[in-house]
């Protein structure tokens, strides 16, 4: 064997994520959901904020190894920040993602200097005490956020001045669909990259990275500030998109809500965000449909389904049937 | 020429319990030095005081002449320290070809970029299959190390250390928990180690202690209990008394 092709088998021992058929199938389901499913356009953009939340915890949680039940509070500083730069700087909706983006991030960086020097269950804590602490902030600076009675009455301006966000969600289905694809395509390039391999390495055994010569800590705060920032724009595309920004964005709901869709669609592929995303949502909105009063009964159902017959979730499951494993 | 590692009156204690008592080593570049004693002697805490997972008590740590005693594992690894644990600490879950993608990606520095990746590096390619090739483990570059046999990971766990092109070496009981049948692959590697690294074994199997090792430190309670050549530690009374026997009588 020469030597060109023994370096080959190595390059091919290295598991990358690639665009497969489950991604032509997702992009066929947002086509037909525009053209024929109309009434359901509201919902499926929800759909997509939350895949974009859930991707922006599985690179954290999923291929970090970093347990948080804190998340929601990177989607509501994106959220504020986005709706409050509405209100008072500019109405243009990407420049407002960016600075939902950026301040999630330093909130991911800030907070991510205590969160990410502790484990298990005392991080745990410590991102569920962040969230806790930016509620109550949120709560008390009525003046800026307006308290309870949530953020409204601002605009925003048409996409590139020419997309105007319609009555019926076309704009805002397309706008948070591109934007998750556009997100969903960068963390694809990052996971494939050294930092991705790093963030493996880190989840599987943080002591030998260690003595491997890696600065743990300086690693996972890279990955937990994108990890925010990502959440921020999950944040900022809900304000954009739905024109109020209410406490629940920060709240515990919230977070537990993103850790059981990652949970129903599956850890460190990626693409089990878009599963867990699809299935909480729509099921949610069903079940409340059916039964208004115990509808979060069929979701506890489901996830105990899920659990039982398919721990790796939505994702790992569409792996084992299509003979490819994954990321983990 | 510069020492690789000095420990000088290198001490730890717990409370009032002493694991390790004023221990003086040198290894020079290239050295082969086993690091023998019975169960409990204290070898294990003087790894992980050389690694810095603890921190003495009192005393030094040198890394080619650098005191490190402060500094964190990371740094030293930096420096040229590579070690190898007594139970395989690998990436169980990822590849063969991925867990020393690691090892390489964090030697080079560039475990931390965020849109290229190792693979990019053909250079690093060739050096990961000449690596895998001669610890006959290429063809299973594209296998998850939990698949893997345990011998073949005792291997990986060694390589990984390798792939760090350390100045000194760490090999926590490589053969521990091998089978004979499986432990000649683990020896010639052993064996074949890089000239000028200087090599510190801590090894319960005499057989490669005698081997492998041109000098040997015995620890007993903590303390070095005799320093010297393979024939001097073999002909010392109190190793055999405290070490060598107990075993030929176990």
């Amino acid at each position: 064997m020469n030597k060109l092709s023994d370096a080959g088998l190595v390059i091919a021992s290295f598991r990358r994520q690639s665009y497969t058929w489950v991604d032509a199938l997702l992009v066929l389901a947002a086509v037909l959901t525009f053209f024929f499913a109309e009434g359901y356009l509201a919902l499926a953009a929800v759909v997509a904020v939350m895949a974009v939340f859930a991707l922006s915890l599985d690179l954290a949680q999923g291929y970090g190894g970093v347990e948080s039940l804190g998340h929601a509070a990177f989607f509501g500083m994106g959220a504020y920040a986005a709706s409050l730069y509405a209100l008072h700087v500019s109405t243009e909706p990407l420049s407002g993602l960016l600075v939902a983006a950026v301040v999630a991030g330093v909130v991911g960086l800030v907070s991510g200097f205590a969160v990410l020097r502790t484990t298990g269950l005392t991080q745990l804590m410590l991102t569920l005490a962040v969230a806790t602490l930016l509620l109550e902030l949120a709560n008390v600076a009525k003046s800026v956020t307006n308290g309870d009675d949530g953020l409204a009455g601002y605009d925003i301006s048409p996409i590139f001045g020419l997309f105007k966000f319609d009555i019926y969600g076309h704009t805002a289905f397309v706008y948070a669909c591109v934007v998750l694809a556009l997100i969903y395509a960068l963390l694809k390039k990052l996971v494939n990259s050294s930092i991705g391999l790093t963030a493996q390495g880190i989840r599987e055994n943080p002591v030998r990275m260690r003595m491997l010569g890696v600065t743990v800590e300086r690693r996972l705060w890279v990955l937990y500030t994108i990890s925010a920032a990502i959440a921020g724009v999950a944040g900022g595309l809900s304000a954009q998109i739905n024109r109020i920004v209410g406490l629940d964005s920060l709240s515990f709901t919230l977070s537990a809500n993103v850790v059981v869709m990652l949970a129903l669609g599956g850890t460190g592929r990626l693409y089990g965000a878009f599963f867990g995303a699809i299935i909480f949502v729509v099921l949610s909105d069903r079940a409340a449909a059916l039964d208004p009063t115990n509808w979060l009964a069929v979701l506890g159902v489901v996830l105990i389904l899920i659990v039982r017959y398919a721990p790796d979730g939505v994702a790992g499951w569409v792996a084992r049937i299509s003979g490819k494993e994954g990321a983990k | 020429m510069t020492i690789a590692l000095e420990l000088r009156g290198l001490s730890k204690q717990f409370g009032e319990l002493k694991v390790t008592r004023d221990v003086n080593l040198q290894l020079a570049p290239g050295a082969r030095h086993a690091l023998i004693g019975p169960n409990g002697a204290g070898k294990s805490t003087l790894v992980h005081l050389i690694t810095g997972l603890l921190k003495p008590s009192r005393g030094q740590v040198l890394l080619s002449g650098r005191d490190v005693t402060g500094m964190a594992s990371e740094r030293r690894v930096k420096l040229g320290l590579a070690r190898t644990f007594q139970i395989n600490s690998l990436f169980n879950q990822l590849t063969v070809g991925e867990n020393i993608g690691l090892a390489l990606s964090a030697r080079e520095g560039i475990d931390s970029r965020l849109f290229s990746g190792v693979t990019q590096s053909s250079a690093l390619m060739d050096e990961a299959a000449d690596l895998l090739r001669s610890l006959g483990l290429l063809d299973l570059a594209g296998r998850s190390v939990v698949s893997l046999a345990y011998g073949q990971r005792r291997l990986i766990e060694i390589a990984l250390a390798l792939a760090l092109k350390p100045s000194v070496l760490l090999l926590d009981e490589p053969v521990a928990g091998v089978p004979s049948t499986e432990g000649h692959r683990l020896f010639d590697l052993l064996e074949r180690l890089p000239e000028d690294v200087a090599t510190l074994v801590i090894e319960h199997d005499m057989d490669l202690v005698f081997r492998f090792a041109r000098r040997i430190t015995v620890l007993v309670e903590g303390a070095v209990l005799v320093e010297g050549s393979v024939e001097e530690v073999r002909s010392d009374p109190r190793v055999r008394a405290v070490y060598l026997g107990e075993r030929t009588h176990a």
